[in-house]
């Protein structure tokens, strides 16, 4: 079975956000960079799990600058086989997918494994968009992913419920919380990462189709108003918030 | 031209969110001179509602194939009616259904996809929350043909009136290897990214067997119960009740939380809600700084009292 886990560069959960350059950059000043907690947690784990029980490879592959070396040799410490990064700048959720999906068409994985979405644009839109341009089976917001053989049973959250699906190889699938448990990487695994194989492939021709014009920060709450008893809190969630 | 908007109709009628694309897609169109057309796949009735959202005509596929939502078949429908209309914008809702169409139907037509939109375009700009709203970044889209999907109670409601026309519509549903084997409904809970009210609680609880205060408060103002991801980790609550960073992300009206410290990860999924409500025994937790009205107390105490006060403003 050969396996192919998506993963981003995001910054650290806690990590102060501001912008530069006129409010059209992140500053990355002072920032520390994690993988992408459901890449990670979920679909590089699960991975690894199903590669555990049935043989095969895990591949990690990220579209970024060297500066995104670093996660991907976490990825693999945490267990991946090899990893391959395209070397590209990434403004555009398509123009990536393309990059994704011109390199997966010439490898023929099995299983497409993604996050639900990143934590820094929230965009959930990569896979999908991968999915289409293999013209693959795409499973959304997956929260239990079994194989058996090359029938994959998974389950995937809807509104107000689950949906249960079985689906053939090959397919892409964005994984959320629920498919596996976080795995934290042992000596051994970060001594043998560095001489895993990290490729770094060209990126392919490929336009974006959106770009960023600028950041704004919320404004800040107004303060909060402490009260002391429930009484006065109902009333003023009625009378002056209007929200009840 | 015109703005065609994708209604999910998954449970057999129009969902809330479907109202909520539809909303978003009328203003649009109406704004830009144009027509709103909607699309919805499968069997669903009702769908002359839509009119009071200033959609004009609905194309209803009512092939029974589609039942079964399949984000492969519906992508191909969508970019059908496409074709049919001209649409140079298409609105999807950022729920379950959009999450896993509108990326494929970007990739499919070439076109720029903005998700997660919390207001009308200006232009080809379109505004989200990054940074699991601890900013909003404008993006335009390049490209002739856009797709933006909305983000659910981000729009104030413009109700219309009228009625759509619904007509028939068909195109070749194409052969995908998803099968549906099963369908979960938690039918008798609301769904949390459509309550207007969410009572949410966290490991100030102290046990699972503590949720009852918060439960019959969210019952008594029609809300929907969350929780911190603790809680759901130790297996107090489920696990789709866990919003933040790496649960759901919610944006209702009024949030109240009770006995949840307020760390940002869990503020990222919350702090889009309208009125945000903290109980909390400790002055200092975070918190309080992300509120709107707070109260330092005890939620073993504050919970049941508010239950009382809202029956009285009810009685
Ligand atoms: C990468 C990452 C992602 C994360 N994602 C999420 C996420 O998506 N969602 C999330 O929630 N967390 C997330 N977390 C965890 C987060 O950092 C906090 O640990 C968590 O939110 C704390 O939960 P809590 O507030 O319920 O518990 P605690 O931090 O233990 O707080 C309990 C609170 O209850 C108060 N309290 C105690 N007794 C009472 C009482 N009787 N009445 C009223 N108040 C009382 C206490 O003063 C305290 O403030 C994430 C963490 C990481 C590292
Ligand atoms: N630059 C990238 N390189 C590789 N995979 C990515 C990249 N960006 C996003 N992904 C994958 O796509 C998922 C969804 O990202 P997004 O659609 O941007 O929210 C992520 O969780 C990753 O698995």
């Amino acid at each position: 079975m050969k396996i192919l886990v998506c993963i981003s560069k995001a910054p650290d959960t806690t990590a102060k956000i501001a912008f530069t350059d006129g409010d059209t950059k992140f500053d990355e000043e002072g920032v520390q960079f994690i993988v992408n907690p459901y890449d990670e947690w979920y679909a590089l784990v699960r991975g690894l799990e199903l590669k555990e029980a049935n043989g095969g490879s895990v591949t990690v592959l990220n579209v970024g600058a060297a500066d995104s070396d670093p996660i991907i040799r976490k990825a693999l410490a945490i267990g991946a086989d090899n990893a391959v990064r395209i070397d590209a700048e990434t403004t555009d959720a398509l123009y990536v997918a393309k990059q994704i999906s011109n390199y997966a068409k010439e490898q023929g994985f099995d299983i497409i494994l993604a996050g639900k979405e990143t934590i820094d644009y929230n965009g959930s839109q990569i896979a999908g968009m991968v999915s289409e341009l293999l013209d693959s089976p795409y499973i959304s917001l997956a929260s239990k992913l079994d194989m058996n053989g090359n029938i994959a049973t998974i389950e995937r959250e809807i509104e107000g419920g689950v949906e249960i699906i079985e689906v053939n190889t090959p397919f892409v699938l964005s994984a959320a919380k629920g498919m596996a448990e976080p795995r934290i990487p042992n000596m051994r695994g970060i001594m043998a990462a560095r001489s895993k194989p990290l490729t770094v492939v060209p990126s392919s021709e490929a336009t974006a189709a959106t770009s960023i014009k600028g950041f704004t920060l919320p404004p800040e709450k107004s303060g909060c108003k402490y009260v002391d008893t429930a009484e006065e809190l109902v009333a003023l969630l009625h009378n002056e918030a209007k929200a009840i | 031209m015109s703005v065609l908007i994708y209604t999910d109709s998954s449970n057999g009628a129009l969902t809330k969110n479907a109202f909520e694309a539809a909303n978003y897609g009328g203003q649009l169109a109406k704004a830009a001179g144009t027509d709103a057309i909607a699309i919805v796949a499968g069997s669903a009735s009702g769908l002359e509602e839509l009119g009071n959202y200033g959609i004009s005509k609905v194309l209803h596929v009512a092939d029974t194939e589609l039942d079964n939502f399949d984000p492969q078949k519906i992508a191909h429908v969508v970019a059908a009616a496409v074709t049919e209309t001209g649409a140079d914008t298409i609105v999807f809702t950022h729920d379950y259904s959009g999450k896993s169409v509108a990326p494929r139907l970007s990739a499919k037509l070439d076109a720029g996809l903005v998700t997660g939109a919390i207001a009308l375009p200006n232009g080809n700009v379109v505004k989200k929350a990054v940074f699991s709203g601890k900013a909003f970044a404008e993006i335009e889209i390049t490209t002739a043909t856009k797709i933006i999907s909305v983000l659910p109670n981000s729009l104030d409601k413009v109700e219309t009136g009228g009625s759509a026309e619904v007509v028939a519509f068909s195109t070749e549903i194409p052969s995908t290897g998803i099968t549906v084997k099963e369908i979960k409904k938690e039918s008798t809970e609301l769904s949390l990214t459509e309550a207007d009210i969410v009572v949410s609680a966290g490991r100030g609880l102290k046990g699972p067997e503590n949720w009852g205060i918060v439960e019959d408060l969210a019952k008594e103002l029609g809300a929907a119960t969350a929780c911190s991801r603790p809680v759901s980790d130790i297996g107090w609550r489920p696990h789709h009740e866990h919003v933040g960073q790496t649960g759901i992300a919610i944006r209702p009206n009024l949030y109240i939380a009770a006995g949840i410290s307020g760390a940002i990860q869990h503020l990222a999924g919350v702090n889009g809600s309208k009125v945000i409500v903290v109980i909390n025994t400790d002055s200092e937790a975070p918190f309080f700084k992300a509120a709107d009205y707070g109260i330092v107390g005890d939620a073993f105490e504050v919970l049941p009292k508010m239950l009382e006060a809202i029956k009285q403003l009810k009685a």
